[in-house]
């Protein structure tokens, strides 16, 4: 039965089809190519977490090798959930890539980034779907290899020193979570998480498994972007082409905080991370500091791409904040706004990939007036900024209501304040935009755009797909919450 | 979808979705017709009628419809009516579109059965009067639009917080009167004076209003505090903390509307005045206290738009604000002149105008409480109320001094505005029993007492010789009165510069310590961005030792 191979195909599709891009060679075609293999892609994981939803757990030993000796993949809601995300993001990102890359890099190198951004996507799925730590280690590896390569693609010679920063910064993450499991490897002699988690009880109180944790912490913390370590990113975001900050700011962090996620919940133990570590007071006390910092520093911000880098590392810190409650209604709320988010950020990045498209800039003070020029655009980034803030019937409103019902309930009203004040910061920094773009008079870069050009109406499809998201799971909300839900519950031990 | 058809607020709302589409003849039909379909939907709606959707798993309830939310429709969509009637012509599509979102929002939160519902259209009225403000287009009030979204947002957020800490406790979002007793419902009630303008953050009002359009002050004045007074009324009725709010308000907005020197700033001011009067009787929790709060909220739009129709005229064609520059306009413009002068009478209870019928109801039940210290306040008051609004917006606007200007009244749809709200002030103010036959409880009061009116004309009599007496003092020059916000137009800003310099010497102290690090370091001499670098991995190997101890520590 071809169905039984679906975790399999998940992954090795796009690895498979990333090769054939450097033989396809031709810009379109390869375009084409990688929008087929990433919505193939998508409809496995849609049927994955079909299969997922109905409580069952799906396991695949690769090479018939059963686990704890050959390498599993471990399929349960939360990867289901995750897998959904990831693919959707890769494949509806893709339709706007073929005009926006054009004006972006140069023609000859475009197969590159197609080639390079099916590996990656190889690798996110993978981290996502193996049962393996040490597996984890090697997707991730491949992740980064292709993201470095994606981010210094660019025209722009910034992108170079941003990729090497990157480099540095995400190899050193990488090492240390190798490190962490290697440690683990040393006390339990098994590398399957779920073996792992059965077996590390017993060596818990050891000082190797502390040591590991913090190795685990500060990696993750690293390839995550949790303030303060989140140095990499406003470069990374800033410097590469639209597209891939798109892609990059929808997917990669989430990953990481789906490792975070999964080796606290699954791997370490509640018990043990959380009752006798206490890993979540230290993430709150990121998390906080994530919100504020990023928050003051996107108001601060003049390129807009940078902008929305610094919101980015302030919305991660929402998601590690739901996590650390410890609660299963803050995980809950974590992980919705792991779904919400990936959808608002790629829309806001998309509008700026069609404004870039247009003016050849992000600068604020240069797109004075845009919003008369490209009302279109600019009243879908008024959406989707809009639903950043947290405005009602959009997206971001149910993550920042479960997220402040979640803190209520632990009674934490300080970090109810928090939230409180840093969606007023939201507002600043969205409106800053808005206000520079409609009230302003036009600047030369604006006006220069009205020069002819066809409208990539590619680029719209995407931008209308993300928004509908935005507006749609912001009305509706039983597929999304319902199913952070049930992942919480899962994670948690709980019965429905 | 048919419950959307007989949703009065939904109706407004996608009516003003429809607006910009609409040009010339066609747009003033629907500005006109929609308001009053709406008024004629709801009366003819069944009190039973219920209309519910489920969104985040809860049930909600769009329409509740009783005596009370009645009575606040009526007035909203007459408020409309007129407001549209007085700008169909002049006022552009973005505002009128605006402010029918603006009012539908408002209608939906005074129909919301439950706190989620009676939210998502607390922000959208947010949202939409900040449009009505900024559709004034100029830069004052795109700033001043930026500082009300930003109050009104963080209003909002503390409202949301409260309602699910309420939640969390109760497990109901249903909107019942509630005490504040525990955070949830201490944030609500945080959440709902925040729009009634009370302290601490009162200053938002007269701050953001005056800088609207001629016609988009009208709406503004109308709906976002009185759906404010609304929800308090269904929220925290006889909430004894409310009586000490209302009366500072109440004194707030007297001493500063005497003091400034704008004639619809001064309108503002005593917006935060007359609600003072029904968060009082709000306060004073009885039946008679709370009919009184909901006939002046009733009344207090009619004669406060009236007003603020009448300061909008003159404002549109003369093109000024000052009470300095205004003067002796009662020649050249009779209608809004006079129209003004009733919604002045009105305001300041006038036997025979509206004001008098609804203020009084909230006076007596202090008196049947035997709160006497209220009883003076709200005695004093009203005398103050003659003084700043009464008589002072008058006086300079129209009698006073020959400014040397001569508009003419108005265009004719404007001065039909102004002449319907005029007639509606004394109407009411004649037949009582009219508004009170629409009041949520039983009315068994009569106002036309020969005591009680003797007594409000010797107050009003004696306070307006007192203003011709100190006329002198009451000149008004060119100053600004500082306010509350003060605090976040200048201090934050200031303190926030401050942080900044301070974080740079920091940063520069540091600066040694860094090029130690660096000296160290494998990269000796690289360039600056390299340092960085550096710098950022010191970074990570500092947070591991931390994190390390930290671990260790636990």
């Amino acid at each position: 039965m071809p169905s039984t191979h679906l975790p399999l195909l998940q992954v090795v599709i796009p690895l498979l089809a990333a090769p054939i891009c450097i033989i396809l060679h031709e810009k379109t075609l390869t375009w084409l190519f990688t929008f087929l293999v990433t919505l193939t892609s998508f409809i496995i994981a849609c049927l994955l977490f079909q299969h997922a939803a109905q409580d069952q757990v799906l396991t695949y030993a690769i090479g018939g090798w059963a686990a704890p000796w050959g390498i599993e993949y471990y399929l349960d809601r939360l990867t289901a959930f995750m897998l959904v995300i990831i693919t959707g993001l890769a494949t509806f990102i893709i339709l706007a890539a073929k005009h926006s890359l054009e004006t972006e890099i140069a023609a000859d190198r475009a197969y590159l980034v197609y080639c390079a951004y099916l590996l990656n996507l190889t690798g996110l799925l993978g981290v996502l779907m193996t049962g393996d730590a040490f597996n984890i280690f090697v997707f991730i590896e491949i992740a980064s290899l292709s993201s470095y390569a994606l981010i210094s693609i660019s025209r722009d010679r910034r992108s170079l020193y941003a990729a090497f920063k990157y480099l540095i910064l995400g190899t050193l993450g990488a090492s240390f979570i190798l490190i962490a499991i290697g440690l683990l490897y040393a006390v339990t002699g098994t590398l399957n998480i779920l073996d792992l988690a059965e077996r590390l009880p017993e060596v818990g109180n050891s000082g190797t498994v502390f040591t590991a944790m913090v190795f685990f912490t500060i990696g993750i913390g690293l390839k995550a972007a949790i303030f303060p370590l989140h140095l990499w990113l406003p470069d990374a975001y800033s410097y590469s082409p639209s597209i891939v900050s798109t892609f990059l700011a929808g997917t990669s962090t989430k990953v990481f905080i789906y490792v975070l996620i999964r080796f606290i919940f699954t791997l370490f133990g509640i018990e043990l991370s959380l009752e006798q570590v206490g890993m979540n007071e230290l993430l709150m006390l990121m998390s906080i500091g994530a919100i504020l910092y990023g928050s003051f520093q996107a108001i601060k911000q003049d390129s807009i791409k940078r902008l929305l880098a610094f919101s980015s590392i302030a919305q991660i810190g929402y998601m590690i904040l739901g996590i650390s409650l410890a609660t299963a209604a803050g995980l809950a709320a974590g992980l919705i706004h792991v779904f919400n988010h990936a959808i608002i950020k790629v829309s806001l990045f998309l509008c700026l990939a069609n404004i870039i498209y247009y003016t050849n800039t992000d600068s604020i003070k240069q797109l004075a007036g845009i919003g008369r020029r490209m009302p279109l655009t600019m009243s879908l980034f008024t959406v989707a900024g809009l639903s950043l803030i947290g405005v009602p019937l959009t997206a971001g409103f149910i993550s920042k209501w479960f997220l402040i019902k979640a803190a209520m309930a632990n009674g934490y009203l300080a970090i109810v304040a928090v939230i409180v004040f840093s969606s007023i910061l939201a507002l600043v920094y969205i409106w800053k935009i808005i206000e520079v773009a409609y009230f302003h008079p036009e600047t030369e870069a604006v006006l220069q755009q009205t020069e002819q050009r066809q409208t990539p109406w590619l680029m719209y499809l995407s931008l209308f797909l993300f928004i509908g998201a935005c507006v749609y799971f912001g009305v509706q909300t039983h597929i999304n919450v319902g199913m952070a839900e049930a992942v919480a519950a899962d994670l948690f031990r709980l019965q429905p | 979808m048919m419950c959307s058809l007989l949703h009065p607020g939904l109706i407004l709302i996608l009516a003003g979705l429809l607006i910009p589409l609409c040009k010339g003849k066609l747009r003033t039909a629907v500005v006109l017709a929609v308001p009053l379909c709406a008024l004629a939907v709801v009366w003819n709606l069944d009190l039973t009628t219920s209309c519910s959707t489920s969104y985040l798993g809860f049930e909600l309830q769009l329409l509740r419809l009783d005596a009370l939310s009645l009575l606040f429709i009526t007035v909203f969509a007459i408020t409309v009516f007129t407001g549209s009637l007085y700008c169909c012509l002049q006022a552009n599509s973005r505002e009128l579109s605006a402010a029918f979102i603006y009012a539908g929002g408002a209608m939906a939160v005074v129909l919301a059965g439950d706190l989620i519902t009676l939210f998502i259209f607390w922000e959208l009225m947010a949202l939409s009067s900040t449009l009505v403000l900024w559709s004034a287009s100029n830069e004052s009030s795109r700033r001043a639009g930026m500082r009300y979204i930003l109050i009104h947002l963080l209003g909002g957020v503390v409202l949301m917080a409260g309602i699910t800490a309420y939640l969390n406790q109760t497990g109901s979002i249903a909107l019942t009167a509630m005490q504040p007793d525990s955070i949830g419902t201490v944030l609500i009630l945080c959440g709902f004076l925040l729009n009634a303008g009370a302290p601490p953050l009162t200053a938002w009002l007269a701050d953001a209003y005056p800088e609207a359009s001629f016609s988009g002050m009208v709406f503004l004045s109308a709906f976002t505090t009185k759906t404010a007074v609304y929800v308090l009324m269904r929220g925290f009725p006889g909430t004894e903390i409310l009586i000490a709010i209302g009366v500072f308000m109440i004194f707030y907005g007297i001493i500063y509307a005497l003091l400034e020197n704008d004639m619809r700033r001064i309108l503002a001011y005593s917006i935060v005045n007359q609600v003072g009067f029904m968060i009082c009787g709000i306060g004073i929790g009885t039946e008679m206290a709370l009919n009184g709060a909901a006939a002046h909220a009733f009344t207090h739009i009619v004669y406060k738009a009236l007003l603020l129709m009448s300061a909008g005229s003159v404002l549109y064609m003369t093109g000024k604000r000052k009470c300095t520059d205004l003067g002796g306009l009662i020649h050249s413009m009779p209608v809004t002149a006079v129209c003004g002068i009733i919604g002045a009478l009105a305001i300041s209870s006038f036997p025979l105008t509206s004001g008098f019928v609804s203020k009084s109801m909230i006076t007596q039940s202090a008196v049947d409480q035997h709160i006497l210290w209220v009883w003076l306040a709200l005695q004093a008051a009203s005398a103050g109320v003659f003084l700043h609004a009464g008589i002072k917006f008058p006086w300079f606007v129209f009698f006073q001094k020959d400014s040397g200007l001569r508009p003419e009244d108005p265009p004719l749809n404007m001065q039909l505005g102004m002449i319907l709200f005029a007639f509606v002030c004394l109407f009411l103010g004649v037949f009582p029993n009219v508004l009170y036959a629409m009041l949520p409880y039983q009315v068994d009061y009569v106002p036309y007492t020969a005591a009680h009116t003797l007594t409000q004309l010797q107050l009003l009599l004696f306070s307006g010789l007192a203003f011709f007496v100190m006329l002198p003092l009451m000149k008004r020059t060119l100053t600004i009165s500082l306010d509350f916000d003060w605090f976040y137009r200048k201090l934050i800003p200031q303190l926030v510069k401050w942080l900044e310099q301070l974080l740079s010497i920091v940063s520069q102290w540091l600066m040694p310590i860094q090029n130690k690090l660096m000296t160290v370091s494998l990269l000796q001499n690289a360039s600056v961005s390299n340092r960085t670098l550096a710098f950022n991995l010191c970074l990570v190997m500092f947070l591991f030792v931390i994190t390390l101890i930290y671990y260790l520590l636990v």
